[in-house]
């Protein structure tokens, strides 16, 4: 369980560095989209507005407050990454190199994460109050239609923990402790 | 109260509402934070310890800065005891409940999370067509009002699970649906959570028996022997998975497993499990004869 401080955009080395159980804290920027972003985004072909090479994606809907043309961070989170599962490809394609979030993504994005050498890191699900205040501000939206599914860029500092729950060598600590779990219950009994 | 509540009292409650429920979002109930601390002290995982470790720091930045534990402003669920001698009308106090759940939102304001089913539209307001969700009961000589809210987030109430079992799957049964419902949903409940099963009635009761059982204090014990066995057999098997918080491995997967049950038909055996997430909110508001109001958990 080794520790890093990684600063925005990764580049290929960093994430290769990285090892499934690894504790990761983040400065620079983190995109924020969810699923009508992405829907957006690869469903319906809209071009992307920003350059997502080297980013953190993470999972996330904020609650924030409009002050004239500018939102405000009330709350940011994150939410449940395997809804978003079947997007992993078309975001790596963009040249993103991390996916944040809770819960992990599937067999199928694991390997896609291997192959274009790419990490899933994990939040503490619920830790929302914390990632607020690690959360500097909020420097750019697109899409508000979507609110509060927008495409959102935050600066942050010190954001984490994040704990590496898919590496890029195709371990995936999120499948990989789910199954011995339920093979320990089963021996139980149940 | 013999001619009933006066109107500003409706008004008196929207407003206690409103302050119920961002209170709620804010202010782990002391329950659950004892839970979360005796999780940590005992985690042996060191991925699982820095987990709940940053658990207990959100709760303490929250309650320092003010700030929601949690972005998932949740599902607006409210548990409402009407005494008979309250002198309330409910349907006064259902709006005084919706109005009051509005209000926060915009105020606050809070991110919503309501939508309709179909359209998939945002009011904005964290209500709809039927939801806040409240459900009634009614006491036999009590001249209190009492309103317990459970503002639900969905990473927990998407892992919910019915089924029918067979009287022939007997306990057994229905003690493999509730383990493997729960270690099979991984990480997404935000774990370490609160189990709730419901057992027996129609398919409807046992699904709300279920609710029910989330929205008891943390590690409180079902008053019947039998059940109470069967929590902590449940409890034992869920932790001894491993799952972990977060789903990433450790010593605890559930803070606590409550288990309400119900009579049922002889050719039924229905189980419901409903997740509840470590950021177990609950807020209650409790309003006697005179209007006076107490806010609590
Ligand atoms: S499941 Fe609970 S703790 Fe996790 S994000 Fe949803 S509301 Fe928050």
């Amino acid at each position: 369980m080794a520790e890093y401080r990684l600063t925005t955009p990764l580049d290929e080395a960093q994430v290769m560095a990285l090892r499934a159980g690894d504790v990761v804290w983040v400065d620079g920027h983190i995109f924020g989209l969810r699923d009508a972003t992405l829907i957006r985004m690869f469903d319906q072909g809209v071009p992307v507005p920003t350059d997502l090479t080297g980013a953190i994606c993470l999972h996330t809907a904020p609650g924030v407050r409009q002050v004239g043309d500018r939102f405000v961070k009330v709350s940011i989170g994150t939410t449940t990454s395997t809804r978003m599962n079947r997007f992993t490809g078309p975001l790596l394609q963009l040249g993103v190199r991390a996916i944040a979030g809770k819960g992990g993504l599937l067999e199928d994005a694991t390997r896609l994460l291997q192959q274009y050498r790419g990490v899933y890191l994990g939040l503490v699900g619920g830790t929302a109050a914390a990632e607020t205040t690690q959360i500097e501000e909020i420097e750019a939206v697109w899409w508000t239609d979507l609110m509060p599914e927008c495409l959102w860029k935050f600066r942050v500092k010190d954001f984490g923990p994040l704990i590496v729950g898919i590496d890029a060598y195709g371990n995936n600590l999120y499948l990989q402790t789910k199954a011995e779990a339920l093979r320990r219950v089963q021996a139980l009994g149940y | 109260m013999e001619r009933g509540w006066p109107l500003e009292q409706y008004e008196a409650v929207t407003e206690a509402v409103a302050h119920l429920y961002v209170k709620a979002l804010k202010d782990l109930p002391p329950d659950v934070r004892a839970a979360l601390e005796a999780a940590r002290s005992r985690e042996s995982s060191g991925v699982g310890r820095t987990i709940l470790q940053t658990i207990e720091r959100n709760i303490a930045i929250a309650d320092e800065q003010s700030l929601l534990i949690c972005q998932d402003t949740g599902t607006p669920v409210y548990f409402v005891e009407v005494g008979e001698e309250s002198g309330c009308n409910p349907i006064r106090l259902e709006r005084a409940i919706r109005e009051g759940t509005e209000r926060a939102t915009r105020e606050h304001p809070l991110r919503s999370s309501v939508v309709s089913p179909i359209s998939r539209q945002n009011r904005q307001t964290n209500t709809g067509y039927r939801v806040p969700v409240i459900h009634w009961e009614f006491v036999a000589g009590s001249p209190n009002v009492e309103i317990l809210v459970i503002p639900k987030g969905s990473g927990s109430e998407n892992m919910s699970y019915f089924r029918m079992l067979l009287p022939a799957d007997g306990v057994a049964g229905v003690k493999r649906f509730v383990v493997e419902s729960v270690v099979g949903s991984g990480g997404n409940p935000c774990p370490p959570v609160i189990v709730g099963v419901g057992l027996g009635g129609s398919a409807d009761l046992c699904m709300l028996l279920a609710k029910k059982a989330i929205a008891r204090p943390c590690g409180s014990i079902n008053p019947d022997p039998e059940v109470a066995g069967l929590e902590q057999e449940l409890l034992e098997a869920i932790n001894q998975s491993g799952l972990g918080p977060m789903g990433l491995g450790g010593a605890t997967t559930a803070l606590a497993v409550h288990v309400e049950h119900a009579a049922t038909h002889i050719s039924q055996n229905p189980v419901a499990v409903n997740i509840q997430c470590w950021a177990a909110r609950r807020g209650r508001l409790t309003i006697g004869p005179e209007g006076e109001m107490a806010i609590g958990y």
